[in-house]
């Protein structure tokens, strides 16, 4: 009996969480830009999150922004500093930031990491060529929620 | 080097003088049309290292004046079905001086804003009879680099009113516009983030007056439409192509606002 009530949890779990992979045009955003669920129904890994973080394939963050005590070499400061943004920011809101940082900061240069459409002259990747039907998110799901993971280690207080 | 970057991000006070001998103007006062946008105009030449901007400062050290030198061949080279070659009609190529700085500019007879690249185009295919040189490719860039060194020193000047006015308001709209995934305008990184790092890279203010440029990266003379391109590239956006009628009209805007700077191509970049 136990066994069996354990396989329906199992599944039920999986169902639930495919359910919830949200996709990047129903991302449902607060009046204040944040994002409230987790895009994939789980929670990030924050290793990978560093790594997305810091790699010039990945998300690049590093071309404008500085964590101190990350190992990077030449980090960008277009952005803020963000040592200590776990302190200023929610799980929530740090989603939505990157999601859409337009949401959050009007006008901002930061670019939206979970977006798919509204844009002008749309290219594939760094090709200089139109986009085609292999145009996606700058981030997975997944990708986003192991940043936000990783943004959360980053306190101060 | 554990000074973190941006302690060194300023553009810098140095100042230019050509071949010890041509103080050039590399930070002026904003033209008026910009002034409600920025008080200063700087040449890219600021934001680069000391031994990249000494290498610009002596045509011997210059790696883009070797560019220069297959244009003074060409320059008395005839060519084409007319046996003319640009010094039959130019005379010398310091005779050219001062053409530059006002360029792109509208050319009546067209009725069009022309580049410097299709006013010597014009001058190949209807009174030389030879084939027009591809956009921004080797000939062509080597030639505007010769037309530019002769006129260093001297201001840009081009002129934004009259016919060309709707072409600038293209360029400017152009300028301002955010493109590509990363949906970024060139405003946003050349004018509202010169001065900061974008990761490697110090962001100048995006000016023309150095064209063509050397770039240490490339090791060859790159034209200003080519430069565009690779800049809207890096937003993930579909470029336009060296040469459209996009690139020249936004030519004609960014080279209105260097106006007051100094002609400095072959500038070196890296
Ligand atoms: C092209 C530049 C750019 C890139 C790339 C970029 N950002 Fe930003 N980011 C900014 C700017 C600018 C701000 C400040 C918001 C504003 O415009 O006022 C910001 C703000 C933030 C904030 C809020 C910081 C605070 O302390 O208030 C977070 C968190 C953040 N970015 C995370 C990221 C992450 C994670 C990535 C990569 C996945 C990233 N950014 C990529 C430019 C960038
Ligand atoms: C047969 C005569 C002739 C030859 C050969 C010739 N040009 Fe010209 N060029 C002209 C004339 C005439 C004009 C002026 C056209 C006008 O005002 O619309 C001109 C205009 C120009 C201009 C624009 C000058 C300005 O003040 O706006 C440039 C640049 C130029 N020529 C470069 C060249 C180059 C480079 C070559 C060789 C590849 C060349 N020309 C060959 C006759 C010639
Ligand atoms: C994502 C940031 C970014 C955007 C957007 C961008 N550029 Fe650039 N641009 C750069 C970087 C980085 C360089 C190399 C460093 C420098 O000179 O600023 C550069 C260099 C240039 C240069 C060479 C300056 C010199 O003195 O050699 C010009 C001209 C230029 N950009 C024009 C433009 C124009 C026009 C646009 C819009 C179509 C544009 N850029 C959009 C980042 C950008």
């Amino acid at each position: 009996m136990k066994l069996s009530t354990l396989t329906a949890a199992a599944v039920m779990v999986a169902g639930v969480a495919h359910a919830e992979m949200v996709a990047p045009t129903k991302v449902a955003f607060t009046e204040d830009g944040a994002v409230e669920a987790s895009l994939t129904g789980k929670a990030g890994d924050a290793a990978k999150g560093a790594e997305v973080y810091g790699s010039k394939k990945l998300g690049n963050c590093v071309a404008c922004h500085e964590i101190t005590t990350q190992d990077v070499a030449f980090p960008g400061n277009v952005g803020p500093q963000l040592d200590g943004v776990a302190d200023r920011w929610n799980e929530a809101e740090l989603r939505g930031i990157l999601v859409n940082s337009k949401m959050t900061f009007e006008g901002t240069v930061m670019p939206a990491y979970y977006k798919v459409d509204g844009f002008t002259r749309p290219g594939k990747a760094y090709t200089g060529k139109a986009a085609d039907d292999t145009f996606g998110p700058l981030l997975s799901a997944e990708q986003i929620e192991d940043v936000i993971a990783f943004l959360m280690t980053l306190k101060e207080e | 080097i554990t000074v973190p970057m941006w302690a060194m991000a300023d553009p810098d006070d140095d100042v230019l003088v050509l071949n010890g001998e041509t103080e050039m103007v590399t930070k002026t006062a904003a033209p008026a049309h910009l002034s409600d946008a920025m008080d200063e105009v700087m040449s890219g030449w600021h934001f680069r290292s000391d031994e990249t901007q000494t290498m610009q400062a002596d045509d011997f050290d210059n790696p883009g004046m070797v560019f220069v030198e297959n244009a003074m061949a060409a320059w008395e080279t005839p060519e084409g079905s007319e046996g003319k070659s640009c010094a039959s009609c130019h005379g010398a190529p310091e005779d050219m001086a001062g053409v530059k700085p006002t360029y792109p500019k509208w050319n009546d007879g067209a009725e069009t804003v022309y580049t410097l690249q299709m006013a010597m185009n014009d001058c190949r295919t209807k009174r030389m009879g030879a084939e027009a040189w591809g956009y921004d490719k080797g000939p062509a860039i080597e030639m505007v680099a010769l037309m530019s060194s002769v006129s260093r020193g001297m201001p840009m000047n081009v002129a934004i009113d009259g016919p060309a006015q709707a072409t600038w308001e293209l360029g400017k709209e152009l300028y301002y516009t955010r493109t590509g995934q990363l949906d970024l305008s060139c405003a946003n990184c050349h004018e509202d983030n010169y001065g900061n790092m974008i990761r490697a890279d110090h962001l100048s203010q995006g000016q023309v007056n150095g064209f063509p440029a050397y770039r240490l990266k490339n090791a060859k003379l790159n034209g200003v439409h080519s430069r565009f391109k690779g800049c809207v590239r890096d937003t993930r956006a579909e470029t336009y192509k060296p040469g459209s009628a996009e690139f020249i009209a936004l030519e004609l805007y960014v080279s209105s606002r260097a106006n007051g700077l100094s002609v400095e191509g072959p500038s070196v970049r890296n």
